[in-house]
């Protein structure tokens, strides 16, 4: 067994992933400490998401190794919302299931989630009818009442109105001055503002193929 | 990090299953419908011969039941599948084999508890000797968990295919033949006054083993459908 | 590093296969052929009539060995699809999704000349009869296999699916087996009884030989397959690419 070197919040050496036998990504390096926001960049279909996936355990990596220190949070594309259940019901639920920072506390934790999302007007309405950014909104509501210090946020920005995003921002650097850190992708066109951030630009395996071609 | 403990865990998701389930009761009784006009079509198809129905009764219910069983299993994985919930879930920690057998515990109880509550009416329907009804309820009693635990294997290996509904019974169905033939054989035993007992502790020891396989079976097949 | 773990590490790397079954492969082929043409002169010709079916009973050096190669292959595939679950091993998927299509030939042919031999013996092309019934289930699963590998689009999640899907469908096979035997003998259907004890030694050597050669065929061909399923998916890699070079020249 190797074991992490140093004291890496998460450290990843050649990782790459195929599929279809050919590469999704070209291999990537890097290391993340507590307090770091690690930006993956990179055009549609790079294998961004791919990434996340890996890092979070969904995927086995084809190449190379990730080293953490513990379970990341993931919030992907699909919200894990469930439309017959109400916003608050959806919520409790995912705090129950995953548990929370004060589980005694449930009750008002919960309302005080809702109110820091912003959806409170529409707590007790079903899932199936909140808009694309209610339902971003709703879903980083893990971001809140988990304890996990990495979080893993795919295209975070998308949907969200510019309240949405300053609530993110503001979300986001209160977890990094606790202590956290965050990877988070994006294609390019909303980038978070004034963080001290890394960047990792990806590269698509059928790039490089296309380049040695050429 | 401080993981809920497993119990908790269990328990919310169950809640969530038979709320979720509440609210959407009308799709809970197609399964039902379905299995009621499945038993009708055979008088009508076979002639209202009351001795003909009575020999054919056992095997009659029971495929009825399977058939029943095998289309509310597609249902069983699918939207956690889609709206992201089931990632969420593998990534929270928990032991996905227990979330899978939360999943089929919540699915016997909605579509398979209904089909042993319904068969005393179908036995009426395809006049089964009173001496067999007892042992019909029973077997479906014992049974009908087995199908939802094999069942969810099939649910979850083919939860990521666009249309994995008719590969599901495919994959499914020889799989419950033995349960089949030993549930009916053990209501045609008790009818002719013949011992049962044998049959019915087989399909026991087969709940117990899909009880404690199954499950295990299907998280791994949750876990290749994410992948 | 371990030797064993060495030796799976290094037949697990799709060149080395490719290379040493090429090897192989004749050989398996040779002896097929050889165990087959003596197996089937002992017992077409030498062999006697049965005293009771005639000339019939010959089918059984045909039935017996595929109904033994189905059940065989399907038990393989559960534990190469089980070694390829647990250690991820590439070749060990590609021979589980290569020996599907073989077990089910062996079995849709254990089921003809089953059926075959049945219009003698009972007078009609199909009886629930315990063997071929459970012959029959074993065909669905491996339709089930093989349809699952199919649906998926991904070659590798698709393998490990089939692989999956055997080991579930090979623990149940000894119980649909027993259980179909028993559901025999509960309704008094007829059974062939070709291979009790009391068969006669110049029926059984040719019967060994037949049950010998089917797996050499099973083993060269699945060995074919696999190689051919491996120059499909890695036909952008560079030893294919380096292979078909010096193949031109």
């Amino acid at each position: 067994m190797d074991l992490p070197n140093n004291s890496h919040m998460l450290a990843v050496t050649g990782l790459s992933f195929e599929r279809y036998f050919e590469r999704v990504f070209e291999p990537v390096s890097f290391e993340l400490d507590a307090g770091s926001l690690l930006l993956i960049t990179g055009s549609n279909g790079c294998g961004k998401t791919t990434l996340l996936r890996l890092l979070a355990g969904l995927l086995d990596p084809s190449e190379g190794k990730i080293q953490k220190e513990e379970q990341p949070l993931y919030a992907g594309h699909f919200p894990a919302i469930k439309d017959d259940l109400s916003v608050e019901e959806n919520i409790r639920f995912w705090m129950k299931f995953m548990g929370t920072r004060k589980s005694d506390q449930m009750d008002g934790l919960c309302e005080q989630v809702i109110e820091e999302i912003g959806l409170t007007p529409v707590a007790q309405q079903e899932g199936r009818t909140l808009s694309a950014g209610q339902r971003k909104r709703c879903s980083l509501a893990r971001l809140l009442f988990c304890d996990e210090s990495l979080w893993l946020l795919d295209e975070p920005y998308s949907n969200l109105d510019p309240q949405g995003i300053a609530m993110l921002d503001s979300i986001l650097k209160t977890h990094l001055t606790s202590g956290g850190a965050c990877i988070m992708t994006t294609h390019g066109s909303l980038r978070p503002e004034g963080f001290d951030l890394q960047e990792c630009h990806m590269i698509s395996g059928r790039e490089r193929y296309a380049g040695e071609a050429a | 990090m401080s993981k809920q403990a497993t119990g908790t865990a269990f328990v919310a998701l169950l809640r969530r299953d038979f709320l979720l389930a509440y609210r959407r009761r009308a799709e809970l009784l197609q399964p039902l419908v379905f299995l009621l006009v499945v038993v009708t079509l055979f008088p009508l198809g076979v002639g209202p011969s009351p001795t003909l129905l009575a020999n054919i009764a056992p095997g009659v219910i029971w495929i009825a039941a399977l058939l029943a069983t095998v289309l509310s299993l597609d249902s069983l994985f699918r939207s956690d599948f889609e709206d992201g919930t089931l990632e969420q879930m593998v990534l929270s920690g928990q032991s996905l084999a227990l979330i899978a057998l939360a999943r089929t515990v919540a699915h016997w109880l909605v579509a398979g508890l209904p089909i042993v509550l319904l068969s005393p009416l179908l036995a009426m329907w395809m006049n089964l000797p009173d001496e067999g009804l007892l042992i019909l309820i029973e077997s479906l009693a014992i049974g009908t968990p087995v199908l939802s635990l094999i069942g969810a294997i099939g649910g979850a290996l083919t939860v990521s295919l666009k249309r994995g509904g008719q590969l599901l019974s495919l994959l499914v169905f020889p799989l419950y033949v033995p349960l089949l033939i030993l549930a009916t054989s053990a209501v045609s035993s008790a009818v002719v006054d013949l011992p049962y007992t044998g049959q019915l502790g087989l399909m026991v020891s087969g709940l117990i083993a899909s009880l404690t396989l199954a499950p295990f079976a299907t998280a791994a097949a949750l876990k290749l459908s994410l992948s | 590093m371990n030797p064993i773990f060495l030796f799976f590490h290094k037949t697990g790397s799709p060149p080395w296969f490719y290379k040493y079954s090429g090897k192989l492969i004749p050989w398996l082929w040779a002896v097929f052929l050889a165990l087959t043409v003596y197996g089937l002169y002992l017992g077409l010709v030498v062999a006697p009539a049965d005293y009771q079916q005639g000339e019939s009973v010959r089918i059984m050096y045909l039935h017996v060995p595929s109904a033994w190669m189905s059940m065989m292959i399907y038990g393989l595939m559960a534990i190469m699809g089980f070694i390829a679950l647990v250690w991820r091993i590439r070749i060990m998927e590609v021979l589980v999704i290569s020996s599907a299509p073989v077990g089910a030939a062996f079995t849709a042919i254990a089921l003809i000349t089953g059926s075959l031999w049945g219009r003698p013996t009972w007078g009609t092309y199909w009886v629930w009869d315990a063997r071929l019934t459970s012959e029959l289930v074993l065909l669905f699963l491996y339709f089930g296999v093989i349809a699952l590998y199919n649906s998926f689009d991904e070659p590798r999640k698709a393998a490990r699916a089939a692989s999956l899907m055997s080991i579930v469908g090979a623990i149940n096979l000894p119980i649909i087996y027993f259980s179909v035997e028993w559901w025999n003998t509960l309704h008094q259907g007829s059974s062939m009884g070709s291979d009790g004890p009391g068969i006669h030694p110049s029926m059984l050597l040719p019967l060994l030989l037949m049950a010998t050669a089917t797996k050499f065929f099973y083993g060269a061909n699945l060995l074919s397959r696999a190689r051919l399923t491996l120059l499909k998916q890695d036909h952008r890699k560079r030893w294919v690419q380096d292979l078909l070079s010096k193949e031109s020249h």
